[in-house]
């Protein structure tokens, strides 16, 4: 099927005009294709003897289908027509430039984006500084490479004591956006663990210190076993909706010598035995300490505890750490004169807390997840 | 055949040139229309098949130093002008050592070396060239001719009677050559123009305008001589409408709807080969065997042109954007 | 460059007027290939009396009318320069250059390329554009942003008279088309020209107010409309730097970037139409090459999408004017504007 035009991918064969055995000279009509143009009649370039006919009529055929076979006159060789079909071979490569990879598209999440001009972004991606600690001079509050420049410097590495560490910004900007987005509603409730101290004093009674299980890792794993009746609790609060997550990744807050603290994550808490927990925790604090934990680990956690017992101080209200919707605060392990069955007796108590986020849940499943958590540890032999 | 007054010297000879100058272009041609079936030669191809006796009764009339025009059916013009039809093959192939570097195309042959100001794909679009052309020549006292190649579709344009009317009213050196077929692309001339008479409207402009057979080669190069002598001595334009038919489709991808299959044949009937080649043979002025080694020499031609198109280098990529601007 | 043979004597004011005629004066003197033709350019003496004396100095061949017929003579100065002669096809305005479109944009701006570099077209081609005479809607285009579209063509926007008196050479030697766009608003405007003044480069933008805090990019007749309104910004606290393209085809891509790059903002006035508009183009080049510098969207004062309307309050309207350009500037500036 011979090309007519530059548009023309395939042709319909109407009708021959020779059959086999006839012959045929060059310039010769010998048969009529149908294209969206209309019929138009086929010539042929050679001279010989038609062998035979290749495609019937009726048939649509694409450009460059041999149609038939025609014998060579005194010294051409049998070819079919056309000669040749479309020959790629023959067309120089085309080279296509190399497109640049697509970036994927961020859809801008209400309320979430700091307003920022290209050469602000810049500056503090230079400086390592997070722009949504600094508030903007620009048209609608955006920040201007001015504004970058009066908080962070010119273009250098900040010297020591001057500005705000990476670490620094990063918790600032996450604070901020926390106090500034999410109505926190606070509970406090004191839990009764004289049980659970004398449960992991016999646990511990063989073990090298190295091994033992600490109270922060009973902690955990109770937090994670009573977040599985709250879900409202346990998740991501993005995009204008809240989205519970199904597995439980406790993330423990752990201080940073030098300043700061990171909330990596201890995947599947509730699956874990108390054990795992605790060797996870050692692992984590050491890592961290060190400066060796994974990005990772520090997006994932669902939910985040955070203890300041060994500090001693009796309870502490967390900030929520953005996505998440909920933090559970531990104070320290005191001794209560407690009234007991009409006697006092001392009981080790901890006062928990939780700081949640009221766009997702209430005061009142806050006040039913503390009374679990505190269920949860008067039976520290199923954690 | 036309017996004129003005005879040129028929010498066998240069009979048998102008016969060479049809076949040669009428082959090359054929040669193309199988090359396009194959998707050798792409965009538009439009053959000048039938209308070989214009370029080839007037072109060699020319000298050097004259400048010619023509337009997107502009094969035979090139070749019989001298552009060699080896670079001819590589341009309609689209490679570098084509006569336009292969930038142009079918369309757009293009040649310094022989004046050959480009086949124009603008219907009418080459008329206003001419003219300033000819006005380069005229202003700087050269004599000059510029010849315009256009068919009779050109004449529904603007441009055709802006270019008629400044060549006549500046006296410049312009010798306009309307080559009418009878159909712009498929749509017949009385169904075109109110005046069917196309000299006639040159006349109107003032200027010599004659009208001659197209499909006869000596009656084209004894009308060429005299517009060509008139042009030099009076400095002034002349219009030679030349009556003419292509044999095949516009372009190659035409089902020609529009005019019968007899109409055709009757023309081929009177096409300018077959007619002049029967008219030496009559006369004995081609000899046994001279028409057949002719043919030889030029499929020898062809082969070797189609040999340089195939083996010719392609472009490379990095020169995408030269020849917007002159080299720095 | 030999000195300029000029007659200017001792008077440093010359009107644009006068400096584009100085400037054809001046070519038709140095170079006999050179010649002037469009309609009424010589018994008339230009539509705009740009060309008015110059058919008695060097006669009718040289200053050549021509008949009502844009593509013939415009297409014939391009084959004239095909043939080595340096016509100056005058357009008398924009809107007439659209009958000549076919010429210019298949013939001047292809046949290099088509012709593989065989052919050049080193043509001329001068017209009147931009509103401001209540003309009406056929003749008050402003163009030249769709020329400066096509490769193949060189564009020029000469505001100053310095530019209108030495483009024209400098475009004459070019080896390619080059058109010049001449503002109707500005063949009257005087200014003061050296008297040795001659021909100038055309491949650079010039900063023609050196500012801080944001660059205003104009061409033509907004150059003098973004003066004015960078003076009166001035008086506000504003310091804007002003640069003139010169050439929208090729932009001066360096110019433009370190001059935004400096200012982190960018406001740009043109007088076409906003959609696809010249002011378009630079905006994306801006974006394309200096996103990380800037600090705040890059602004556009552009004609309204209206035919140009024929009542003065109406036309002034449609097209850019110094009130918007202040406004537009301190809208890209965001509270500074307002002075904080």
């Amino acid at each position: 099927m011979p090309s007519l035009g530059a548009d023309m991918e395939a042709g319909t064969l109407v009708e021959w005009l020779v059959q086999p055995g006839s012959s045929v000279g060059r310039g010769d009509i010998i048969a009529v294709v149908d294209t969206q143009k209309g019929a138009i009649e086929i010539e042929v370039f050679q001279d010989g003897t038609v062998d035979s006919l290749l495609v019937d009529p009726g048939t649509t055929v694409p450009v460059g289908t041999p149609l038939a076979m025609i014998s060579g006159g005194a010294d051409a060789p049998v070819q079919p027509v056309p000669s040749e079909p479309a020959e790629p071979a023959s067309v120089p490569p085309v080279t296509v430039p190399p497109v640049p990879p697509k970036r994927a598209i961020v859809a801008p999440s209400p309320g979430d984006r700091v307003r920022a001009s290209p050469a602000a972004r810049k500056l503090a991606a230079a400086i390592g500084l997070d722009l949504s600690t600094l508030s903007g001079s620009g048209a609608g509050g955006a920040i201007l490479y001015a504004d970058v420049e009066g908080a962070g410097g010119k273009e250098r590495q900040p010297a020591a004591g001057d500005g705000l560490t990476a670490m620094r910004s990063a918790i600032a900007a996450a604070m901020a956006r926390s106090k500034r987005e999410i109505p926190h509603y606070y509970l406090q409730y004191e839990i009764d663990v004289t049980g659970l101290q004398d449960w992991l004093a016999a646990a511990n009674a063989d073990r090298p210190p190295a091994e033992r299980v600490l109270i922060g890792a009973a902690c955990l794993k109770a937090v994670a076993l009573s977040l599985r009746k709250f879900p409202d609790l346990n998740g991501f609060f993005e995009d204008g909706g809240f989205r519970p997550s199904d597995a439980i990744h406790v993330g423990a807050a752990i201080s940073i010598r030098g300043g700061g603290l990171v909330a990596p994550a201890i995947h599947n808490t509730d699956q874990l035995s108390l054990d795992e927990v605790m060797a996870k925790l050692r692992d984590l604090t050491k890592r961290v300490r060190g400066g060796r934990f994974r990005g990772s680990e520090l997006a994932d956690p669902t939910v985040t505890v955070s203890s300041l017992g060994e500090r001693g101080v009796d309870l502490l209200f967390g900030v929520i750490y953005p996505p998440q919707v909920a933090i559970v605060g531990l104070g320290s392990v005191t001794e209560r004169a407690c009234v007991i069955d009409g006697t006092v007796r001392p009981r080790a108590v901890i006062t928990a807390t939780l700081a949640a986020d009221h766009r997702v849940s209430d005061g009142h499943r806050g006040a039913l997840f503390l009374r679990k958590l505190g269920e949860q540890l008067q039976h520290p032999e199923v954690l | 055949m036309t017996e004129s007054g003005d005879k040129p010297r028929l010498t066998r000879e240069h009979l048998l040139d102008l016969l060479r100058h049809m076949i040669r272009v009428r082959m090359f041609e054929d040669k193309c229309a199988e090359l396009y079936t194959q998707e050798k030669i792409r965009g538009f191809l439009h053959l000048y098949d039938g209308e070989e006796a214009v370029a080839a009764g007037i072109i060699p009339v020319l000298t050097p130093a004259d400048r010619v025009v023509a337009t997107y059916r502009e094969h035979g013009h090139a070749l019989v002008r001298g552009v060699s039809m080896t670079s001819v093959m590589a341009e309609m192939f689209g490679k570098q050592s084509g006569c336009s570097g292969g930038r142009g195309g079918s369309m757009h042959l293009f040649d310094a070396a022989t004046n050959f100001y480009g086949g124009n794909a603008i219907v009418g679009g080459g008329l206003p060239l001419a003219i300033g052309l000819a006005l380069a020549d005229h202003m700087r006292g050269d004599d000059h001719v510029t010849v315009c190649f256009f068919g009779e579709g050109a004449v529904a344009e603007g441009e055709f009677h802006e270019s008629l009317n400044l060549a006549s009213l500046w006296n410049l050196p312009v010798l306009f050559v309307c080559e009418n077929n009878g159909y712009a692309m498929g749509t017949a001339l009385e169904l075109t123009e109110s005046e069917t008479d196309i000299h006639a409207k040159a006349a109107s402009y003032n200027m010599t305008s004659e009208a001659v057979d197209g499909m006869d080669v000596v009656a084209v190069e004894a009308a060429a001589r005299r517009a060509v002598e008139t042009i030099r001595r009076d400095g002034k334009p002349v219009f030679l409408e030349c009556r003419t038919y292509r044999f095949r489709p516009h372009s190659m991808f035409d089902a020609q709807l529009y005019r019968d299959k007899a109409e055709v044949a009757s023309w081929r009937e009177k096409g300018p080969i077959v007619r002049f080649q029967g008219w030496l043979r009559e006369n004995e002025l081609a000899h046994a065997g001279e028409v057949e080694a002719i043919e030889k020499e030029i499929q020898a031609e062809i082969d070797a042109s189609v040999a340089f198109a195939e083996a010719a280098e392609w472009e490379p990529l990095a020169d995408l954007t030269k020849h917007v601007y002159a080299e720095a | 460059m030999t000195t300029v043979q000029n007659t200017l004597a001792e008077s440093a004011e010359i009107t644009y007027r006068d400096a584009v005629k100085e400037a054809i004066r001046d070519a038709m003197k140095r170079d006999p290939r050179v010649f002037l033709m469009g309609e009424d350019v010589g018994r008339y003496g230009g539509c705009y009396a740009v060309s008015k004396g110059l058919l008695d100095e060097f006669g009718a061949d040289r200053i050549r009318d021509t008949p009502l017929s844009e593509s013939g003579f415009t297409g014939a100065g391009i084959g004239a320069a095909m043939a080595g002669v340096r016509p100056i096809v005058e357009l008398m305005t924009v809107n007439f250059s659209l009958l000549a479109l076919d010429q210019i944009l298949n013939n001047a701006a292809t046949i290099r390329h088509m012709s593989g570099g065989q052919f050049g077209v080193p043509v001329v081609i001068r017209m009147a554009t931009g509103a401001g005479r209540q003309l009406a809607a056929q003749h008050s285009h402003s163009l030249e942003g769709w020329y400066a579209h096509i490769p193949g063509i060189k564009i020029l926007a000469p505001a100053t008279v310095e530019d209108a008196r030495g483009m024209l050479w400098t475009a004459l030697e070019d080896p390619d088309p080059v058109l010049i766009f001449e503002n109707v608003m500005l063949y009257n405007r005087t200014g003061s020209l050296a008297a040795d003044a001659g021909a100038v480069a055309i491949d650079k933008a010039a900063i023609r107010r050196p500012g801080s805090d944001v660059t205003l990019i104009t061409y033509g007749g907004s150059l003098w409309k973004t003066l004015e309104a960078a003076d009166r910004l001035k008086g506000e606290g504003i310091d804007a730097e002003v640069v003139d393209l010169r050439t929208l085809r090729p932009l001066d891509d360096a110019t433009i970037m370190a001059s935004v790059a400096k200012t982190r903002r960018a406001v740009i006035v043109d007088e076409g139409w906003r959609s696809g508009s010249l002011a378009a183009e630079i905006t994306t080049r801006i974006v394309e090459q200096v996103f990380w510098e800037l600090d705040a969207p890059v602004g556009r004062v552009c004609s309204e999408e209206v035919p140009i309307p024929y009542p003065a309050h109406l036309e002034q309207a449609s097209i850019p004017q110094a009130d918007q350009i202040v406004a537009a500037t301190k809208q890209t500036l965001g509270t500074m504007g307002s002075g904080g």
